[in-house]
């Protein structure tokens, strides 16, 4: 009899299978993504667990399995991520602030540094790794050493970092900085006291995630020559190797006792990949509120 | 006799205490055939007017007729849009506020703004306040300026306690009287207002406009509304803005149809399109 009733009883049942259908889709994508990575995890963690002691962290590399370590691929993977957060995060910031905050976007060489910029986020690593050995080892004549590495993943995730850190500009609220000039900041102040913090989280997470996926970059890094062999401590300009590297060596060895040592490394890999993450939602959380 | 225009509008009362007549005041703005437009189609055409003193200048008018617009001139805030020109001069104590040498960033230290939407920093009550002076480099008894900038802007009280924390923590009146402490923290000699209390519920609303007319003996206020009994209540001379548009050629273009001391805009105004709108005829 009244209407308001009915509307208020009976939705379209339609509406509501096609719902639970949407929901199970989700929760079934959700179920394999996070099956399959807990299956990878337990697995290397049963395997590997055991075998992180002292050795593995102090003693070099060695065709004894029992006394071989990763000490150098270790301190090697450390260096590396280091001097890709000393060189990207000021290159890929600060291109970003020119895009996003004096650039002309009117010009054609600024709109044409914007589609390279978008087009070289999508190259493949290995393509980089070329260029690394034409350019950095050869043409500079830098050799197979560490700072070229180095140099090469810059040149790898410097793309996503200005990507990232442009979208973190972009979100900032254009009353805020309309805000700071009406009360007479200058350009510099309005950029460097409101934007910067503003965008200050969104730039570190993307930063960070870039970063990860660098430090887990294998292909590039044998082109411009890591060696899967060193017994010796890194430094910026002598031969180096990394974690994946070294990783990758033991896996194609035949005996099982590397195999079991490549799932130790890969569980400090790891590791230091989460913790990593984990850097970039605390500088998240830290900064989200205000600055 | 007849009947004025605001007689007729329920709730208008028109101020008649209107200190000394406009001829006796100094002028702070002359604007003199102002024209703006946005990528070439002009936004707002041939505007005039003079801007008093110690005054509260209202512009009323209808949406897109050029009111942002024009008051974002005072400050030069079209700047700071790519696509807008102006033409023609607007005078600021007689010297060219567009002259070659003028610094568009020591404009907008004597002129101030406070927006439509609520816009404080997301950083706490006393870093909004404060930013002003420390881009300004006036560090010296910050507490003491940010605490009569508070006070002057009718906020201090219920703040004091709480100025640590984060001014997105605020209601959105106190939201806005925080951005007019904002403003005042830097001691600027006009304020300009875009529809202050337009996001504002009633309580909040009166207490900006009582804050206009304790501000004015030391500021002198521009303001844009949409609300007419407020503009009837707080300002001192009225400018009505309307839209002109061209069929023949698509254009619509803002013109000022006439500006006059407030009760003559909404008691006898000389224009029938100035009566027409105040008296909810418009359109
Ligand atoms: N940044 C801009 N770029 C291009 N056109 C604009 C811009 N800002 C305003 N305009 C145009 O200029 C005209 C006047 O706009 P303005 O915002 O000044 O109107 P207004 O009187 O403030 O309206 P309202 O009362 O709705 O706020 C409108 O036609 C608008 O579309
Ligand atoms: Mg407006």
């Amino acid at each position: 009899m009244s209407a308001a009733a009915t509307t208020l009883v009976a939705a379209k049942p339609r509406g509501r299978v096609l719902g639970a259908v949407f929901m199970g889709y989700l929760l079934l994508s959700l179920a394999i993504g996070f099956a399959l990575l807990l299956w990878l995890l337990v697995d290397i963690a049963a395997t590997g667990l055991p075998y992180i002691d002292r050795a593995l962290f102090l003693n070099d590399p060695s065709a004894d399995p029992a006394i071989a370590g990763a000490r150098p691929a270790i301190l090697g993977t450390l260096y590396i991520g280091a001097l890709l957060l000393v060189f990207t995060v000021p290159l890929g910031v600060g291109t970003a602030i020119y895009l996003e905050e004096y650039a002309d976007k009117e010009r054609w060489y600024n709109r044409l540094l914007e589609l390279n910029i978008q087009n070289l986020a999508a190259v493949p690593s290995i393509v980089y790794g070329i260029l690394g050995l034409a350019f950095l080892v050869r043409g500079l004549g830098l050799g197979r050493v560490l700072l070229a590495g180095a140099m090469i993943l810059t040149l790898l995730v410097l793309p996503v970092v200005i990507i990232a850190s442009r979208e973190a500009i972009r979100a900032v609220s254009a009353s805020i900085r309309q805000g700071a000039f009406a009360l007479g900041a200058t350009k510099w102040q309005v950029v460097w006291r409101q934007v910067l913090p503003a965008a200050a989280p969104g730039m570190a997470t993307g930063s960070i995630l870039a970063l990860s996926r660098a430090i887990g970059e294998t292909a590039p890094l044998l082109l411009v020559g890591a060696l899967t062999y060193v017994a010796f401590n890194p430094s910026l300009l002598d031969q180096f190797t990394v974690l994946p590297i070294q990783i990758f060596q033991w896996t194609s060895r035949p005996q099982e006792e590397f195999k079991v040592l490549a799932a130790a490394a890969i569980i400090v890999l790891l590791a230091i990949l989460l913790s990593l993450n984990a850097v970039a939602i605390w500088v998240r959380n830290r900064y989200q509120k205000r600055w | 006799m007849v009947m004025t225009a605001a007689e007729r509008i329920p709730g208008v009362e028109v101020r008649h205490d209107a200190p000394s007549g406009p001829a006796l005041r100094e002028v702070v703005f002359d604007v003199e055939d102002l024209t703006v437009a946005y990528g070439g189609k002009s936004a707002l055409s041939g505007v005039s007017l003079e801007v008093y003193k110690n005054f509260v200048t209202a512009f009323i008018g209808p949406s897109g007729c050029g009111k942002s617009t024009f008051i974002r001139c005072f400050n030069r805030m079209n700047d700071l849009i790519p696509s807008a020109t102006v033409d023609g001069t607007i005078l600021y104590h007689g010297e060219d506020l567009y002259g070659r040498e003028v610094d568009p960033v020591e404009v907008r230290r004597l002129i101030g703004m406070v927006f439509q939407k609520p816009n404080p920093f997301p950083k706490s009550i006393f870093d909004n306040v404060a930013f002003g002076p420390r881009v300004l480099g006036l560090k010296d008894g910050l507490d003491d300026r940010v605490r009569h900038a508070l006070e002057q802007a009718a906020l201090w009280d219920e703040v004091k306690s709480r100025l640590k924390e984060s001014a997105l923590s605020l209601s959105g009146g106190q939201q806005q009287r925080l951005c007019i402490a904002r403003a005042l923290a830097v001691e600027p000699e006009v304020i300009l207002m875009d529809e202050p209390a337009s996001a504002l519920d009633p309580i909040s609303t009166t207490r900006i406009e009582d804050l206009m007319d304790e501000l004015k003996r030391e500021y002198t206020i521009v303001i844009v509304t949409h609300n007419m009994q407020q503009a009837a209540r707080v300002a001192d001379m009225t400018a009505f803005f309307s839209v002109e548009v061209d069929e023949n050629r698509d254009a619509r273009t803002g013109i000022l149809v006439e500006y006059d001391v407030t009760s003559k805009i909404f008691t006898n105004p000389s224009d029938q399109r100035t009566e027409d709108y105040v008296t909810g005829r418009f359109g």
